[in-house]
């Protein structure tokens, strides 16, 4: 139920915030997404969509922090292993 | 797709196993709370990933499931009112109620439809102006902003024909719930991250704080689901009971504004009834009072029927997270998906139906 799927913003259209929709690429499959509770979102950003309603504006910055973080434990690791050698 | 398979890489999800076995020095048990995480968990094998000391449970974390019988019910007699269109999202429609369930009054001849977003509830009240048309809202914060912008709108557009039966569920009172059960037996607390990406995460500070449980917001990929169990265990093998969000990609600490003035306008907290698990204090949403020309319970009268099917089914114990399903003498024999006995067995998201579907029948005691 609270499944959400990322995708792409190609375009958007509307005055008011409330109802703003845009056209988003999942994929290769474009559906028309809900864009009210993203008032910030423009075209090229990737959106997390759930029920046909973008909920967050994914954060290209804080996407890369896993891969810093298993970078760390990954060289930890190596480092520990070198240790072992005797 | 990006923001998607990156966090399936298999070599990377090793890391991060061998990490959590070299930090794990006795056993602990971590519950996720959503059954999008359980689901993943069961279909990526993550659970077989972990070292033996680490046993994940399943919690309360699907809405389709916790619905209680009684709105089923109230659903199935709406529906079969002669002008109604009722509608809901796809897994609701074969919730069993005490009498059979909606697609079996959809036989009946009532006018029942699957619809993927709560709008289009509102474009058919719309296109059938003669029609009385119903929504059955469901769900979790995550679709809690959804549903309210279905009635924010028929509001803005006086739209007389259009009402919605309102079973929202709240998960932080839930994990209260589970962590105040005296056999409870919960450690730390995956938290369901889309719940976070509207709710923002400031409500579980006041309860890693008073159980002294880390609770760690946590995606849905295999590498998100890693991380936050590598989190969790390192902050009890520390000693530590923190909040913390590795799914920063998307969650951010209050949440999503726009979409909480919304879901505060149209909602408002109510106590709330558990399938399976029982009354808990203010765990749901109902209509706030200026929408109350929008509920159906009003327009159609409450309908109150009978009470919850009993039998083999233990699925109150493993939303509780007490059971396993392979725990269940009928799992994958005499309930199945085709023919289910409980809710944890109808909806997609249910840990039996995860169970069943990507482990397969038990295996025969030899
Ligand atoms: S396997 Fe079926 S009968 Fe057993 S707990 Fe799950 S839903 Fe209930």
């Amino acid at each position: 139920m609270c499944l959400a799927i990322p995708g792409r913003l190609l375009s958007l259209s509307g005055e008011d915030p409330l109802m703003r929709v845009g056209r988003v690429d999942f994929g290769g499959i474009v559906k028309q997404v809900h864009l009210a509770y993203v008032p910030g979102a423009k075209p090229g950003d990737h959106v997390l969509v759930h029920v046909g309603f973008a909920i967050s504006v994914l954060d290209e910055a804080e996407a890369m922090r896993v891969f810093a973080h298993l970078r760390e434990i990954g060289e930890l690791e190596e480092w520990e292993a070198r240790r072992e050698i005797p | 797709m990006k923001f998607r398979d990156e966090y399936r890489d298999s070599r990377a999800a090793q890391v991060l196993a061998r990490a959590i076995a070299r930090t794990v020095t006795r056993p602990w048990t971590l519950m996720e709370v959503c059954g999008g995480q359980t689901h993943a968990i069961v279909r990526f094998g993550i659970d077989r990933l972990l070292p033996p000391e680490i046993t994940l449970v399943h919690g309360p974390g699907c809405p389709v499931c916790v619905t209680p019988v009684e709105y089923v019910d109230r659903a199935i007699t709406i529906a079969e009112y002669p002008d109604v269109i009722l509608c809901s999202y796809g897994d609701m429609l074969r919730v069993p109620g005490s009498h059979g369930d909606l697609l079996a009054a959809k036989s009946r001849g009532a006018d029942v439809r699957a619809v993927y977003s709560p709008l289009d509830a509102l474009s058919l009240a719309r296109a059938n102006p003669q029609r009385e048309v119903v929504f059955f809202a469901v769900g979790f914060e995550t679709t809690a902003p959804a549903n309210a912008m279905a009635a924010y709108q028929a509001r803005q557009d006086g739209l007389a024909n259009f009402s919605m039966l309102v079973s929202h569920v709240l998960v932080p009172p839930a994990m209260r719930s589970i962590l105040d059960a005296p056999d409870s037996r919960i450690q730390a607390f995956l938290a369901a991250g889309h719940v976070c990406t509207v709710m923002g995460y400031e409500e579980y500070l006041p309860i890693a704080a008073h159980y002294r449980v880390p609770i760690v917001v946590t995606g849905f990929e295999p590498l998100d689901i890693l991380e936050g169990v590598y989190r969790c265990v390192r902050q009890l093998e520390n000693g530590q009971a923190e909040v913390e969000n590795p799914y920063s990609r998307v969650v951010r600490r209050s949440g999503n504004p726009t979409a909480l003035r919304i879901m505060k306008e149209v909602f408002r907290v109510i106590p709330r009834r558990w399938r399976g698990i029982g009354d808990i204090a203010d765990s749901g949403l109902g209509l706030a009072p200026a929408y109350a020309a929008f509920d159906a319970e009003r327009r159609f009268g409450a309908v109150t029927v009978d009470t919850e099917p009993t039998g083999e089914c233990i699925s109150g114990l493993v939303l509780k997270g007490l059971c396993k399903p392979t725990d269940c003498p009928a799992f994958g024999t005499r309930c199945t998906p085709d023919r289910p006995l409980g809710v944890t067995m109808v909806s997609s998201e249910g840990a039996c139906a995860a169970y069943y579907r990507y482990r397969g029948k038990p295996a025969r005691p030899s």
